[in-house]
Parts: C-alpha cells; structure tokens; sequence
C-alpha cells in the first residue's frame, strides 16, 4: 500500500511539472493552427483609403450578403466606418503619426482573432475557428443569446431585432446568399464562400488595391510583403486576442 | 359477478372509442402523391428518385454540416458519380426553380413546413 501512495504522487508531481512546462499543449489541441497552415487576414491602407473606396467596399460587402440598412441603432453591420480614435482606443498617444489625425475614418470589420473570446462564450458553437481562421458563424445553430456580442471588444456582432428581410428591398436581395432571421447574431465571414471559389473578399475586390488580402503564414504572399515594408497598428493588441486585420499607417 | 352488465356495457364504449380513428378512415382513399412539376431538361435527380423522396432531408441536413462546418463544398452523387456543389439554392432550388409546384406540393399535402425559406432565398423570390 504504501509503495502505491509513493507512486500515486511521483505520478502526480510529474504530470504537475508537465502542465506547467507545456501549458500551450491545451490551446494546440483546440485550434489545429501552426506551420503549414493557412490564415487568411487583411492589411487595410489607411493612407490611400478615402471615402469613396470606403462606400465602395461596403456597399459590395452589404450588397452581396443581403445585410440590410436600419438607419436607427438596431442597425446590422459588417463592415463599416468609424473614426480612428474610436477604432484605436489608447493608442493615440503612443502612435504621434495617427494622433494627427483622430478624426479621420477608418473601416472597421470583425478581426477574425487568432484567440477569439467570441468563440470561447458560444454555447452552441454556432460561432467556431475555421482552420484557414476563419472565424465562422453556424447560423443554423444561433440561438441568439448574445454571449458572442458581450463577449467581441470590437463590436463587430449585431443581433437582429427586426426581421431583416423587411429592410431589404426584394427586388434587390441576392438569390446567391442567404438573408438571416428575427432573433440571430450576425458578422462579417470574411467572404468565406468566395475563397472557396478561388476569389477574394468583395471589400478587397471593390477597394481596388487599397486592402491587401493573403494568407499571413505564408512569408511570400503579398500581405506579408507589405507588412514587412510598412508600419502597421492593430486594434486593441493588449487584448490579446491576435487579429488577422492590419492598419498600414 | 356484480355490475357485469354495466362493466360490459362500459368496455364496449371504451373499444369502439378507442379504435375510432381506424374504422373512421375505412373508406377514404389512400394518400396519394400531389402532381409535382419535374425539371423538364434533366432527367436524373442527385440521387435515386427513391432515396430523395425519402431521404431528401437527411441529405440537407448532411450538406449544411458540411459546407459550413467542415469546410468542403463537393458532393459526390453515389447514382451518377458527379460531383455537384452542396447548395440549397444554388444546386437543389437550379432545377427545381418552381418551389411551390415542387416542394411545397408535398410539404403542403403532409403539414410540414421546413423553416428554411426564412432565410434561404426562394427562386423568383417565392416566399
Ligand atoms: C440536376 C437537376 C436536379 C438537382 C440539382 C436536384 N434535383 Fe431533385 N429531381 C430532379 C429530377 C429530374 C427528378 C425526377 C427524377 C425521376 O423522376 O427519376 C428529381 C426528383 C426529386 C425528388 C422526388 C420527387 C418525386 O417524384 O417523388 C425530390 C424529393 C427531389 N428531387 C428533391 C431534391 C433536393 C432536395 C435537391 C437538392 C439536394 C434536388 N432535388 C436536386 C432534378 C434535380
Ligand atoms: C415527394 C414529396 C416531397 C417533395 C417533392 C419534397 N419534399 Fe421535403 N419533405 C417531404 C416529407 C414527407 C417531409 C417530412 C419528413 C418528416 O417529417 O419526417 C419533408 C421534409 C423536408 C425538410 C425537413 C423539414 C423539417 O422541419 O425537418 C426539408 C428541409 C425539406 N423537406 C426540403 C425540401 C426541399 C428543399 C424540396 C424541394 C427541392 C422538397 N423538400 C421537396 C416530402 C417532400
Ligand atoms: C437563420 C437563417 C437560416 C435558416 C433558418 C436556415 N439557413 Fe441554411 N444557411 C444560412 C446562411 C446564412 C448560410 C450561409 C452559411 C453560414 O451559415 O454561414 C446557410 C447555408 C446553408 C447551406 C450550405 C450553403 C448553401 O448555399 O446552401 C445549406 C445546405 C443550408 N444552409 C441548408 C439549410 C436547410 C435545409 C435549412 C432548413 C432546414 C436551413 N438551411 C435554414 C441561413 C439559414
């Protein structure tokens, strides 16, 4: 018996010593991310944005997913304008060249974090990593609870609280995308059906240039590249959620 | 045996009630499959007639796991060994452009109401 305890705790201490050398195995068992692997992100020219390229890019965004206009604060959205010190709260001071401009606008979209807290709080797993990251909405299995939208620190979640298909004019709804319904959460999906085609995003497409769009384990993609030559900004980094959209400034 | 006659009496009316529903229906016709409007240039659905009739749903259910969840787009008919793109509305709703002289000739007739067209966009923007 007592050899047993003696071994009970030898076992013990040594799966202790594991844990604490290896804590990153839990996360590695849960994403499937790593060398090799694909993650798609954007790298957004804040320089040569401009209003026009901005409308332009969520129109097509908006358009081609059925995301309807609310003009109240109900509002669906999944791309959209803010102003630089609201997208880059604390750090305005630190970054002199864009405290030059606080007023400017900026697009905004969901991050598509590498460490999503979105995912972590969905009790359905409605909302889940791809393993190209993807960070993908199931909306056959939203039940609306909302964690997802408590949960984002980018506000990039908007629940429906009207049917949506009355603010969408049938003769302009898209047979090629479904609308969503009453009572579900919705986001950017980063155009996931479109990559499955070969193609990129409509923001990209529509922005002409001024979105670079690759894969950012890929070292050679034109994403890469132009992080590598410019200075870029994320938001919120001190979350440490790890977005897949860059600011070049 | 005491009340036999009223415990008899009391049996029969719970049989005959019992078994209404079965000798209500003696008589009326059996159901029978609506008309349906078939595609007319295809000949040939993803799977057999029979399997879709009966297994149409099940077959949805497959393909909105798959696209969505597990990230792969192609399926491979077992009855034509063609590969179609796993869509309601773009595959399923391409030949089947009429809805309500298709599905909802046999949804209608049975009571069920798939919740899909809530989101999912009919052809013609049929509701
Ligand atoms: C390539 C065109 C095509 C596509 C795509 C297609 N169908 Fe069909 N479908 C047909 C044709 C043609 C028939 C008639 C087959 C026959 O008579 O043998 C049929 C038959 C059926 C039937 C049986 C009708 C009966 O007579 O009982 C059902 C149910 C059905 N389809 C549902 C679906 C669903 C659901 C999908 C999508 C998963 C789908 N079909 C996709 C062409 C198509
Ligand atoms: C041959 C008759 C028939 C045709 C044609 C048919 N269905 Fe059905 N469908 C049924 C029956 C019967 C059920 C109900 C099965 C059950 O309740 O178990 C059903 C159920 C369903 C369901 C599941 C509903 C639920 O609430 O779970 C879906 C989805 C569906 N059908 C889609 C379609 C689509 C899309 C088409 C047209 C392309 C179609 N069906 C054409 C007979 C048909
Ligand atoms: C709440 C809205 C909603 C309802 C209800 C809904 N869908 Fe969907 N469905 C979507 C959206 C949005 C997509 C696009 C992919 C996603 O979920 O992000 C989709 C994708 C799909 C896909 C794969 C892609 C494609 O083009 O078809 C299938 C198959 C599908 N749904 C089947 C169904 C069926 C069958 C039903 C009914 C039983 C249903 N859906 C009900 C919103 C809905």
């Amino acid at each position: 018996m007592r050899a047993n305890r003696r071994k009970f705790l030898k076992i013990a201490g040594l799966a202790t010593l594991g844990w604490s050398v290896f804590p990153n195995l839990l996360r590695a068992s849960e994403g499937g991310e790593g060398a090799g692997h694909v993650r798609w992100g954007l790298a957004i020219d804040t320089k040569k944005l401009n209003d026009e390229v901005m409308e332009k890019a969520i129109v097509a965004c908006h358009k081609n997913h059925n995301v309807p206009h609310i003009p109240d604060k109900r509002e669906i959205k999944w791309l959209w304008k803010t102003t630089f010190h609201k997208a880059f709260p604390g750090q305005m001071l630190d970054n002199m060249h864009i405290s030059e401009y606080a007023e400017k606008e900026t697009l905004v979209l969901c991050n598509h974090c590498d460490n999503p807290p979105c995912v972590r709080v969905c009790p359905t797993k409605a909302t889940f990593k791809r393993a190209d990251g993807i960070t993908m909405m199931d909306f056959h299995r939203c039940i609306g609870c909302r964690y997802c939208m408590a949960a984002c620190p980018f506000g990039a979640r908007s629940f429906n609280f009207y049917d949506p298909k009355k603010f969408l004019k049938s003769e302009e709804i898209t047979t090629q995308f479904p609308t969503r319904t009453k009572g579900v959460v919705e986001k950017c999906l980063l155009c996931y059906e479109r990559l499955d085609e070969g193609k990129k995003p409509y923001c990209v497409e529509a922005a002409e240039g001024v979105i670079y769009f690759g894969n950012l384990n890929d070292p050679e993609s034109e994403i890469r590249k132009v992080l590598a030559e410019r200075y870029a900004i994320k938001r919120k980094p001190e979350l440490g959620t790890f977005p897949s959209v860059y600011y070049l400034i | 045996m005491y009340d036999s006659g009223k415990i008899i009496t009391g049996l029969i009316i719970f049989v005959v009630l019992f078994t209404f529903p079965f000798w209500y229906n003696i008589g009326s016709a059996a159901y029978k499959q609506p008309k349906l409007e078939l595609p007319k240039d295809v000949k040939e659905c993803v799977e057999s007639k029979e399997f879709m009739r009966t297994e149409h749903m099940q077959l949805l259910n497959e393909w909105r796991d798959m696209v969505v969840r597990e990230h792969i787009k192609d399926y491979k008919s077992k009855l034509t060994g063609k590969e179609v793109v796993m869509s309601l509305t773009k595959t399923c709703m391409k030949c089947h452009d009429n809805k309500a002289k298709f599905c909802d000739q046999c949804h209608n007739s049975l009571a069920v109401s798939p919740y899909c067209w809530d989101c999912h966009v009919a052809p013609k923007g049929e509701k």
